[in-house]
């Protein structure tokens, strides 16, 4: 009796003992070092596994990161503050990245751009680029069948009237959007820019006005009023120079068509701050709209009216005693 | 001659997953995709063939002589579970890119029952040491057919013009159904 016990129990427990004491001492054997550092960077990133960064997911990336192969900058939806965090568990300075948004350059909706033929195809933006280059007359703009809608990971992007709009909140910059369109009308683009073109159409001025309201036309008028040279124009299209551009606005004012568009509401105005200023006369100098009066030495005074925001006074003075508001 | 037949008999005619029912959770779970089914079979193949030797000295030299053979089932878990996670541990150090490969299928396949059932039908069909590594390598290799085949199916489906109702899983059973009365044709064949 005893027997039929103790045997089954001492042959099964040393059995499991034995098969313990193999494997604590192998996992210490077979010991495998892991980056603790790859941990700690995936613990900061976002998890979205949305693959904007180029690598497979999240966790790849982090092994990336921690391993030196790539940069604490290079998730682009957590942005630059994703961006210091990172940089603390590395060790290094990241240099500052500025938020980028996805913006649609394309102003052709419904009201704006003719019907080629009324589509019935699927849902599907290449589907109808196949047909004929798209329902709509202008074979460069927006199908409104929202590809990049089903494509956002975020919900960042939806068709309103015929032409996709990013909601700039959302928009995390991971670039899905672009990579999906048929038409290459969606640009990453730095969130501080304002003004945009909204038209890809590459045809000469009377093709363009046939098939849609808000086409560029080739006119140059832009090109004209920019006091920055932030306007390049090539194949019949205005293209903005972002790293030139100064958020004047003078383009989108002057654009006959108004397929520049910038919001007129977040143009900013310069304001002298008196106890600052010294009278030097340098900001009024280097002002392109002759927007600033003032005597030397004595205070200078911002024409409201006429100042439109470009920040080149604010750049200039010495003293700091500009703000931009 | 024998080895070959027992090699046939395992593959063929007695196919873990399509006759014998066994590993039937793993089969169902990871043959979504013919990449990952291989990567599967080849680290139940290769566990299926450890598990073979190691429960079969257990049997011979520990449960028999001892008279415990009624433990069998309990001993056989603990040889297996304990062999899998030393196996991990030393491919995880000597091999990255091997671990890369098999790695995430290895827990999963600790607690598969054709991984036991094979260690059991062994003692069963009284064979002796060559014969059970025979058996262990075919039983292996009879659940890589079975999933390798399945998940080329699957893939097909997923772009077939299947009613609504039967999307998904539904079909996936009534394939494996139809594979598995497929599979009785070799019924007569030894």
């Amino acid at each position: 009796m005893l027997n039929s016990v103790i045997w089954p129990v001492v042959t099964l427990g040393g059995l499991a003992i034995l098969f313990g004491i193999v494997l604590a001492f192998a996992s210490k054997k077979f010991a495998v070092a892991v980056n603790p550092k790859t941990a700690e960077v995936r613990e900061v990133l976002p998890g979205a596994n949305c693959g904007g960064c180029g690598f497979a997911g999240c966790d790849a990336l982090a092994d990336a990161i921690s391993s030196g192969k790539a940069a604490v900058t290079a998730c682009p939806v957590g942005g630059s503050e994703l961006a210091e965090k990172l940089a603390q568990i590395m060790g290094v300075t990241a240099d500052a990245t500025e938020k980028k948004v996805a913006r649609v350059l394309c102003g052709g909706d419904c009201n704006n751009a003719k019907e080629k033929y009324e589509y019935q195809g699927i849902e599907d933006c290449k589907a109808a680029e196949a047909l004929a280059g798209g329902s709509k007359s202008c074979k460069y703009g927006c199908t409104g069948l929202g590809s990049c809608v089903k494509a956002c990971p975020f919900d960042a992007i939806h068709v309103v009237n015929g032409v996709a709009v990013v909601d700039e909140e959302k928009c995390t910059a991971c670039a899905k959007c672009v990579a999906v369109c048929p038409k290459n009308i969606i640009e990453l683009v730095p969130v501080s820019n304002e003004v945009r073109v909204l038209c890809k159409n590459q045809e000469k001025g009377k093709d363009v006005m046939q098939s849609c309201k808000v086409g560029c036309i080739a006119c140059q008028k832009c090109v004209k009023v920019c006091k920055f040279d932030a306007i390049v124009f090539e194949n019949n299209l205005a293209r903005i120079d972002y790293s030139k551009c100064t958020n004047c606005m003078m383009c989108a004012e002057a654009c006959p068509t108004k397929t520049i568009y910038a919001n007129f509401n977040n143009r900013k105005k310069a304001k002298v701050i008196d106890d600052k200023c010294i009278g030097c006369t340098i900001c009024a100098k280097n002002c392109n709209f002759e927007a600033i009066e003032g005597e030397l030495k004595g205070k200078h005074v911002v024409l409201e009216d006429k100042c439109v925001g470009c920040g080149v006074c604010y750049e200039k003075c010495p003293k700091d005693a500009i703000e931009m508001k | 001659m024998n080895l070959l037949v027992i090699l046939v008999s395992v593959v063929f005619v007695n196919n873990f997953v399509l006759s014998r029912f066994l590993g039937i959770c793993p089969f169902l779970g990871v043959s979504k995709k013919l990449e990952t089914a291989v990567g599967m079979s080849i680290a139940v193949t290769f566990v299926m063939a450890l598990a073979s030797v190691m429960s079969w000295l257990v049997q011979t030299y520990l449960l028999v002589p001892l008279g415990i053979e009624y433990m069998q089932t309990i001993a056989f878990i603990l040889v297996i579970a304990g062999l899998v996670q030393f196996v991990e541990m030393v491919i995880k150090k000597t091999s990255p890119t091997l671990y890369q490969a098999l790695g995430v299928y290895l827990p999963l396949i600790t607690t598969n029952c054709a991984v036991l059932g094979v260690a059991i039908l062994n003692i069963q069909s009284n064979f002796n040491l060559i014969e059970t590594l025979v058996n262990g390598v075919g039983g292996g290799l009879s659940f890589t057919l079975a999933i390798v085949l399945f998940a080329g199916v699957r893939e097909r489906l997923e772009t077939a013009p299947i009613p609504k109702a039967l999307e998904g899983f539904p079909i996936a059973m009534l394939a494996a159904s139809l594979l598995s009365i497929a599979f009785f044709a070799f019924q007569g064949l030894i």
